[in-house]
């Protein structure tokens, strides 16, 4: 008695269906943003280590309107995945301390303390090494 | 389990998504908004020359252009299957996202050490 | 006072009749203690007495009564009317899967998928136990219990994107049920599980969309069982990469 059954089809666009579908795929496309960003750091330091008009003339470029405006999206598009990326880390990082689990808010304040930390000591290195 | 790729390339996914979401929007700030429009001063050359001649620090941004590439490569890699459906076309595309990652990685490589 | 009306849109496929589903429009009471399972009940009881549809308990927690509202998958017996007023409310059978008739699913695919994962507890030694009992304190009991609470309801296999374009991914619900017996102190079988889900359609085809744990109506977190079990399997298979003596 096996009769027909109704089998339904993904569309090619299902993630425009929801809206926790479209915030899954722009997270998975912040990727391409990390991607394109750490070529540039790359070439940003191999300009450093080309010698100081290599330097020069890649900053100068950095200067204009064009790549600011990139470097602004794609700084939104970053710290979306480091939000994203934190808020899921207690999710599959258990943590146990002796015989009690560590609650996920502390685990994802832990993350959001690293990367405070790292930004602050980054900055910190920046200007006041300055002159030095 | 030992043929398995799968939990490898897992792992520089998951070690490159943190080492990307806790350092890269500082540096992009730094390098690309801020010295740029000149809220903070850029370091002299001499200095930054000075930093980036030492070890740790050319190893440091290795790991971290490295490690961000593979965690492009994994999470692209799915949603190319997932977003466009091609899972059809899954060798070609993982062979394109681990690829270039590894290609690039080798040139950084070859520039910082 | 006069009734006020709320219109549900219910999914309807007869397979008899129609090779495309359609949606047929029904007029219920809107009554604040309603749930939309007591809608559907209505509709069958008054209105049209050959909607097909699964249901139970009435109380969240036989896990048959699980439908698309408005797109999103829930136990209707824990949804209440009001939560849509005014309406329409549209009713669908859990997505993802076949539909035999109106808004019964076929399930055999997730039956054999919890098969599979072995979800009982396995002893090395194939014995019964040890004399007496095995001991289990509550903090080894709290490890697996969000794991056990599971009521196999579906939800997040309709929830999971990745179950609805690959059907052999194993799944939210049986992924998490493994994980129940893997942290079982009293199980030995977390090998033979691993062997399974790290294979193709085992835990690495899942990309933490989380929807499973956001529509899980018990909790259970799916989602963070399957990274805790990528967590687990990574960690393996590095071990036998750079121990490759050492036994696992
Ligand atoms: S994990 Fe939650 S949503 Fe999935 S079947 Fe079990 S109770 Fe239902
Ligand atoms: S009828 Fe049993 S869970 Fe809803």
């Amino acid at each position: 008695m096996d009769s027909k059954k109704y089998k339904p089809q993904m569309g090619i666009f299902w993630w425009t269906d929801r809206w926790s579908s479209i915030k899954f795929i722009l997270r998975e496309l912040t990727s391409v943003a990390v991607a394109v960003y750490s070529i540039i750091f790359l070439f940003y330091v191999s300009s450093i280590l080309q010698g100081k008009k290599t330097f020069e003339e890649f900053s100068e470029s950095l200067k204009s309107p064009a790549f600011i405006a990139l470097h602004c999206f794609i700084l939104l598009c970053l710290v979306f995945h480091s939000i994203t990326w934190f808020n899921l880390a207690p999710q599959a990082m258990v943590i146990k301390l002796g015989e009690k689990k560590v609650p996920g808010i502390v685990v994802a304040l832990m993350n959001y303390a690293g990367w405070f930390f790292i930004s602050l000591a980054i900055l910190w290195l920046v200007t006041n090494l300055l002159g030095t | 389990m030992k043929k398995h790729s799968e939990p490898f390339w897992w792992t520089l996914f998951g070690a490159g998504g943190a080492v990307s979401a806790l350092f890269l929007p500082i540096l992009i700030f730094l390098t690309g908004i801020a010295f740029p429009l000149g809220w903070i001063e850029v370091p002299s050359y001499d200095l930054l020359q000075k930093w980036i001649s030492i070890w740790p620090a050319r190893i440091l941004v290795f790991v971290i252009v490295s490690l961000s590439l593979f965690h492009w490569a994994h999470r692209f890699r799915f949603t190319l299957y997932e977003g466009l459906q091609l899972q059809n076309y899954h060798k070609i595309i993982a062979i394109f996202c681990y690829g270039s990652a590894i290609a690039v990685s080798v040139y950084s490589f070859y520039v910082l050490i | 006072m006069s009734q006020e009306k709320i219109t549900l849109e219910v999914f309807r496929f007869r397979p008899e009749q129609e090779d495309n589903p359609v949606f047929q429009s029904y007029e219920v009471p809107l009554r604040k203690d309603w749930v939309v399972l007591d809608a559907l009940n209505y509709i069958k009881d008054y209105l049209d007495g050959t909607l097909s549809y699964r249901w139970s308990c009435r109380m969240g927690v036989c896990g048959s009564c699980g439908m698309m509202v408005n797109g999103t998958p829930v136990l209707t017996c824990a949804t209440f009317l009001q939560k849509f007023a005014p309406g329409p409310i549209r009713v669908e059978p859990l997505s993802n899967f076949p539909v035999v008739r109106d808004l019964v699913i076929e399930m055999t695919d997730f039956m054999e998928k919890l098969k599979k994962v072995k979800p009982w507890i396995i002893r090395k030694d194939n014995q019964e136990g040890p004399e007496g009992e095995f001991i289990q304190t509550p903090s080894q009991l709290a490890d697996y219990k969000q794991y056990s609470m599971c009521i196999n309801c579906m939800l997040c296999y309709s929830a999971c994107p990745v179950y609805g374009l690959e059907p052999g991914f194993t799944g939210p619900a049986a992924i998490a049920l493994a994980q129940r017996y893997n942290m079982d102190n009293r199980d030995e079988g977390q090998e033979q599980r691993m062997e399974l889900l790290s294979t193709d359609d085992g835990i690495w085809q899942c990309t933490f969309v989380g929807e499973c744990s956001e529509v899980c109506p018990k909790n259970v977190d799916p989602a963070g069982a399957i990274q805790r079990y990528k967590v687990a399997g990574a960690t393996d298979w590095w071990k036998s990469f750079l121990m490759p003596w050492a036994k696992p």
